[in-house]
């Protein structure tokens, strides 16, 4: 029996156990559309592509599933760009498929037709343009097992609308053949005793944590580990939840906005244990001060990892979860108490474990207390930006996959949509997602997929009617000059404004965002005194609709610690609330 | 310093730009780069001349390896191998200059593959040094046009 292109596409999704996928109908993906139809399949109809590829990134994040989106040829095509540059910098295993204009109108600026394939390139960890039919449930096999196997990434199938709608006869591939391809599990027995030996003889053993610990579902072998050996656990923006920040080894988040403790340590540390981790520019800081007293271990499945910016001394190529599990065979228990005590010190002294008693709204306070007033079954999302950097310091994240974040790429308007495939992956968990009134204006058009859909998430803004971050740095290195960073600017502005708005006369806040969650059927609350924080808050969690909390903050609150861009990190700025 | 890396690729549609676009985008230097098929249909190689340090090759090498469709990666920088490149160069030849040129191609075992009335066009194989030889005694005739094809390279023995 012969089936069309778009049939086999469903029936090959099927195989794979896709439940959902997001996305947005057009021209070039109608007959696909028209098979998905009347299929078990749920399609969740994002409003922009942007927004269904970040909503199946959310998703991908939250359950470790792939994350499926559709879109169709062109604008529909180049519209997912962003969704995919942030799944690859984060390692997000994600399948995309992308409607094209018919193989014999390629190359000609058909309606429509855009190069995805060949734009994607440098974003995807493959792509493929299908030519035949008979090739497409061969490549769609393929594109999963790449997606999901190794270092996970974002992969792209391009499907001409003839190859759609040609026949062929269906079987799906049992296994794939990809000769230049064979990610590498396990790790060198005679690294790992290296490495084992060098903790033995450590004295000041960091670990420093990554999104592959989360990725590879090694967090149980990373707290035996620690503990077993004694080594207090650091962990990056992606690795926040791979290590339970209320345990006693926590050192919580390092980098541009890490804790103190964190930077110190690392900046004094003799053995620096790198696990799923890449020494990203926002960790290190000065490259020539980071860890310049360690000998260094790089626990990492992808071997181009492995001394690209930091030079390892005992590096080892394989999947977390089997080395570290190979690793807490050999390691012996140790105590390094005279160490921990040195970061007890550094905890007391820190600023950010200070309480900051406050009339006004600050994000800590509202953070804090989401944390509160949330059980275990919560997942956090975030926008970009100060939001982003409050939500990694003061919630408290205790299991893997609970913080979902763009690290890497850094994609303003990632977290909203994000929070939809959280909760869509998640039913029974509560969602929120922190957030900028900056970031959230960049795809907040998603509230109707939320509503649409029944998503009950809720949003916290942290609004400070400024672009926050971009705020601060200019501040700091640019003498107050807010160029562009002011969201209530307007014309009549004299040029030098640079102060909060007390008493200038500013226009009202635009959006309102209480209005804007109501005109799509959402519910809008406003928060501009601390005592009102708790009520919204349980609001919201007890609301079946989804929330947004605007939450009026401190117009110029700043994130600190800071290490300034290519800065040491034992030389951070801790602000005037010290 | 120049490395000498072979890599065996897919050989399909598209692998040389990603393999290009993986070297303009990690700003590495391609100093020459040549490409063909194998004794095996289904697979290409490419053998490219990369510009840099030992920090640079390792990228090089690892990144490359990373791409779905290049099947092995080899620096064979430091191992005996046969090298050549193939230069097509046109140079000015009057009548006065006509025999000397002709001695000095033969010298290097070049061929003369055209001829007009004011001009030779030479085919010559060897190594990057003996191609560059050649071109440097030609220049004093003056070159019209030269091309070359980069670097091939085999490494010796089974």
């Amino acid at each position: 029996m012969e089936f069309t292109g778009a049939e086999i596409f469903v029936k090959s999704l099927l195989e794979e156990g896709i439940e959902k996928i997001f996305g947005h109908p057009g021209g070039a993906v109608i007959p696909i559309y028209d098979v998905l139809y009347e299929t078990d399949i749920e399609h969740v109809l994002a409003r922009h592509e942007q927004g269904a590829a970040h909503v199946a990134d959310g998703y991908a994040r939250s359950t470790g599933r792939p994350g499926v989106c559709l879109a169709t040829s062109g604008p529909g095509a180049t519209n997912l760009v962003t969704g995919l540059a942030t799944a690859y910098m984060d390692s997000v295993p994600l399948v995309a498929f992308t409607g094209q204009v018919p193989t014999g109108m390629l190359g000609t600026d058909a309606f429509q037709e855009a190069d995805i394939t060949g734009a994607t390139l440098p974003m995807t960890k493959h792509n493929y343009l299908v030519q035949h039919v008979e090739d497409l449930s061969r490549i769609i096999k393929e594109a999963f097992h790449i997606a999901t196997t190794g270092r996970p990434g974002p992969v792209l199938i391009d499907i001409p609308k003839d190859v759609q709608m040609a026949k062929t006869t269906f079987e799906y591939p049992a296994k794939v053949e990809l000769p230049g391809y064979g990610p590498t599990y396990s790790g060198h027995k005679l690294q790992i005793k290296k490495a084992a030996k060098a903790i033995k003889q450590a004295e000041k053993p960091v670990i420093y944590a990554g999104g592959g610990v989360v990725a590879s579902g090694a967090a149980e072998e990373l707290r035996k580990l620690a503990r077993k050996a004694e080594i207090p656990v650091t962990t990056t923006l992606m690795g926040l939840g791979s290590f339970s920040e209320t345990d006693d080894l926590a050192l919580e988040m390092l980098g541009m906005h890490g804790t103190e403790y964190a930077n110190y340590a690392v900046s004094e540390t003799d053995l620096l244990i790198a696990v799923g981790a890449r020494f990203d520019d926002r960790v290190t800081g000065d490259l020539e001060t980071f860890a310049k007293r360690a000998k260094i271990v790089h626990i990492d499945i992808d071997p181009a990892e492995v001394s690209k910016r930091v030079a390892v001394d005992i590096p080892i190529v394989g999947d977390v979860k089997n080395v570290l599990q190979d690793l807490n065979q050999q390691v012996q228990e140790q105590k390094h108490s005279k160490w921990r005590q040195k970061i007890q010190d550094w905890k007391q002294k820190s600023v950010i474990s200070k309480d900051k008693t406050t009339k006004v709204l600050t994000p800590k306070f509202i953070i804090e207390k989401i944390d509160e007033i949330t059980d275990d079954n919560t997942l956090i999302t975030t926008e970009v930006g100060q939001n982003q950097m409050w939500a990694a310091q003061y919630y408290k994240y205790n299991k893997p996959r609970s913080f979902i974040s763009s690290g890497g790429l850094g994609t303003m308007g990632y977290g909203f949509p994000a929070s939809l495939g959280v909760q869509s992956g998640n039913p029974e968990a509560t969602v929120f997602c922190i957030a900028g009134d900056g970031s959230l204006q960049m795809n907040s058009q998603e509230l109707a997929t939320a509503v649409q859909h029944e998503l009950p998430i809720n949003v916290a803004i942290l609004n400070n009617s400024y672009l926050g971050m971009v705020r601060q740095w200019q501040e700091i290195f640019n003498e107050k000059r807010y160029a562009s960073t002011c969201l209530k600017r307007r014309k009549s502005c004299p040029p030098n404004c640079s102060g909060p708005d007390s008493d200038r006369n500013c226009p009202e806040m635009t959006p309102d965002f209480v209005k804007l969650a109501e005109a799509y059927g959402a519910v809008g609350i406003r928060v501009t005194k601390t005592s009102e924080v708790k009520s919204a808050l349980e609001k919201a969690v007890a609301s079946s609709k989804p929330v947004i909390i605007d939450f009026v903050i401190e117009r110029e609150e700043n994130v600190f610690p800071m290490v300034p861009s290519g800065g040491s990190l034992d030389n951070m700025l801790v602000g005037g609330n010290d | 310093m120049k490395h000498t890396v072979a890599v065996l690729v897919a050989n399909k549609s598209g692998v040389l730009t990603r393999i290009a676009s993986l070297f303009s985008r990690r700003g590495f230097n391609i100093d020459s780069l040549s490409v063909g098929t194998t004794e095996d249909p289904k697979v290409s190689r490419i053998t490219i001349v990369v510009e840099g340090g030992d920090h640079v090759l390792e990228q090089v090498t690892k990144q490359l390896n990373k791409l779905i469709d290049v099947y092995k990666v080899s620096d064979i920088t430091n191992d005996s191998s046969i090298d050549r490149d193939l230069a097509l160069i046109k140079v000015k030849a009057n009548s006065e200059d006509r025999s000397e040129i002709m001695q000095v191609v033969d010298i290097f075992r070049g061929k003369i593959v055209d001829v007009s009335s004011d001009s030779l066009v030479i085919e010559i194989t060897g190594d990057e040094e003996k191609v560059n030889a050649l071109e440097e005694l030609l220049r004093s005739f003056g070159i019209i046009e030269l091309v070359r094809t980069g670097k091939i390279s085999m490494v010796r023995g089974g």
